[in-house]
């Protein structure tokens, strides 16, 4: 493009006289214009996550290295919640949260409030018992098939221990097992964590966002993940 | 493919819900055919606001024009046949752009620029030739800010289309004082490895509920009775889930209304007219924009759901729809939207998107009973233990009147013998 004199061979009486010579297209200087943009400099589509995801995507903030035994205290409780669920001890599970505790999975990571937008899960004690209840019925058709689940929890890192709660993030993957297929969900969870009046640890609020809350679902959710 | 030998007014035969010939049919002559749902016009509100929605099999751009309107174009570049947009919502400023090798093209498909062009002289692809542009719907229209499209150039009006199913729409959008919603742009979509007519039937199958959905409604209804007793009153959300497992009286007592093209209503149920200060406040805004007789009128309409067949299961008195794409004979995508009634109260948004999370969402404690009995019933159909699926119920017993069927039974099977009257109307055609 940059040099004229580079025309493509005279054709000869063979494509092996075309093979023997040698045409080289040089790198375009950084000056000239390319691609799309060459034909209109407008020709930049906009993404559309570059506008809505920019909010979310700030850079995490290193997990505070506070006490070891605060440490291994908040670790043991999302340790143990995982295994609550994948034991199917749904009341254990209830019994985490705080009395006005809230279990929330967003749509999407710019939702900040638990109430008053689109949400996958969210729910309050009340709805979780009836949650509970649903899933623990002998009538609750969807749960006959067989079904399992196994949670793997990690990167725990505390926020701040400032304001009331100690704001805690991790990661998490999920494996269901529901009749004859594996689905794998993964994502981050942030808990809000108080102390009760005995002094253990108490949910107030759990945000959950699966990396996948957006793509179509292969089936639905039952139960908390 | 003889359609009297598969539909007959009282049953049909399992192969409508699995033979991939009868699909390809019904693609063919029914959805890249009829008027077919694309999205709410809020969804792109500003030129180049794009929005990906398939039709049948054709992958389609909803697109939002310079001077206003919305058009519905092929997502193909007339070249070489790529996608223009590669994802499902965004904008592209003033021009499509094709990856591959940089063909342009104004919002309305019409070619803006050739890379090149010289290399196309003497050839039939110059910017003057039309099958330089991308191709339109054949037809786009809308109704009170719903947008529809038909890739048949003949048919129907879409107010014809819709007929007397238009009511969804109006309820809709007669909620609002001033006449409209907007969308709330979020969609979950949720796969149904069933055929889509699994859905379609459920909607309006009143004898369902009490059975499958009686592990949640006995479970609210607890909790729902236990607040009442200890507040004197429970939020209505609750009984969004206790009314599932109503009893069978009183499902039998709410009827269906079946019209032409096999759109029908199920009557409300729930009693969404609680008189709390929220309530009251909204019913006093009604009553400033239209008036006490209108607001009546408006707030007393008696839907539950109403369907736009085969396609479209509105819910209009909680502003939430579903929508159907048909994937493969056993496997059904459903996108499903909320809208806010604009220039009504916060509380009244909240109110409704209880219902849209806990019964639309994809945790939905409703839902996943559903899904499972549609799943068993594709697999069901494959057996050779029965070869026909039965709508006897009540039938004959249904008063027909100007073409609309009113079920005199809320259990009636008067909806999926509708519907298949529609069915094989447009596979006859």
């Amino acid at each position: 493009m940059s040099n004229p004199t580079k025309a493509i061979p005279t054709a000869g009486p063979s494509f092996e006289h075309l093979l023997a010579q040698d045409v080289v297209i040089e790198g375009t200087p950084g000056t000239a214009r390319t691609g799309a943009q060459a034909i209109d400099p407008q020709h930049s589509p906009v993404s559309p996550l570059s506008r809505s995801a920019g909010a979310a995507r700030t850079l995490p903030k290193p997990g505070l290295i506070v006490d070891v035994a605060l440490q291994r205290e908040v670790e043991q409780l999302l340790y143990l919640q995982a295994e609550i669920l994948d034991g199917k001890h749904w009341q254990a599970f209830i019994d985490l949260f705080a009395d006005d505790g809230v279990y929330w999975m967003p749509v999407t990571p710019e939702q900040t409030e638990w109430e008053g937008s689109p949400s996958i899960f969210a729910e309050d004690k009340l709805m979780m018992e009836i949650r509970k209840g649903r899933v623990s019925h002998p009538n609750a058709w969807s749960q006959a098939p067989m079904w399992e689940t196994n949670h793997v929890v990690s990167h725990v890192a505390i926020e701040s221990t400032t304001g009331g709660a100690i704001q805690v993030r991790s990661r998490f993957h999920m494996m269901e097992l529901r009749r004859d297929d594996v689905r794998h969900f993964g994502g981050s969870y942030r808990h809000a964590l108080v102390r009760d009046a005995t002094g253990a640890l108490r949910i107030r609020l759990q945000r959950v966002d699966l990396f996948n809350g957006q793509a179509p679902f292969d089936y639905v959710l039952q139960i908390w993940v | 493919m003889n359609l009297t030998s598969l539909v007959e007014p009282d049953r049909v035969h399992k192969t409508v819900y699995t033979d991939p010939a009868i699909f390809e049919s019904e693609i063919e002559k029914i959805w890249e055919k009829i008027w077919v749902y694309c999205g709410h016009e809020s969804q792109v509100p500003a030129p180049g606001d794009y929005h990906a929605v398939t039709i049948g099999r054709q992958p389609m751009i909803m697109v939002r024009q310079p001077g206003g309107t919305v058009d519905v174009l092929y997502n193909r570049c007339p070249h070489r046949g790529v996608q223009l947009v590669g994802n499902l919502k965004g904008n592209t400023g003033n021009t499509f752009v094709c990856s591959y090798h940089a063909w342009s093209f104004h919002l309305d498909g019409s070619v803006r620029a050739i890379p090149l062009a010289k290399g196309y002289e003497g050839t039939r692809m110059t910017k003057e030739n039309p099958d330089c542009n991308v191709r339109r719907a054949a037809r786009v229209d809308s109704y009170r800010g719903f947008v529809f499209a038909s890739l048949a150039p003949e048919g129907p009006s879409l107010k014809d289309f819709l007929g007397e199913a238009r009511v969804a729409f109006d309820d809709m959008c007669d909620r609002s004082p001033v006449g409209e919603v907007e969308v709330v742009p979020i969609c979950h979509r949720v796969v149904q490895h069933s055929n889509w007519k699994f859905f379609m039937e459920n909607q309006l199958d009143a004898l369902h509920p009490s059975v499958t959905h009686q592990s949640t409604g006995i479970a609210a209804g607890r909790v729902e009775k236990r607040l009442k007793a200890e507040r004197g009153a429970a939020p209505l959300y609750y009984h969004y889930l206790s009314a599932f497992a109503s009893s069978f009286e009183l499902w039998d007592s709410v009827q269906t209304i079946n019209f032409p093209r096999g759109h029908g209503i199920l009557k409300a149920y729930m009693g969404l007219r609680p008189q709390d200060p929220d309530t009251l406040e909204y019913e006093a805004l009604l009553k400033q924009a239209y008036g006490e007789q209108k607001t009546e009128e408006y707030l007393s309409r008696s839907i539950h759901h109403v369907l736009v067949y085969p396609y479209l299961s509105v819910q209009s008195p909680l502003q939430q729809l579903r929508c159907l794409r048909p994937l493969s004979p056993d496997k059904t995508l459903s996108e499903i939207w909320h809208f806010r009634l604009k220039g009504a109260p916060e509380a009244i948004y909240r109110r409704s998107l209880w219902y849209y999370n806990l019964v639309n969402s994809p945790a939905t404690m409703i839902n996943a009973d559903d899904l499972e009995n549609w799943t068993k019933g594709q697999w069901g159909l494959m057996s050779n233990g029965g070869d026909w699926v039965s709508f006897h119920r009540y039938a004959g017993d249904d008063r027909v009147e100007n073409g609309v069927t009113y079920s005199n039974h809320g259990t009636s099977e008067a909806v999926m013998r509708n519907q298949f009257r529609a069915w094989t109307e447009y596979l006859a055609a």
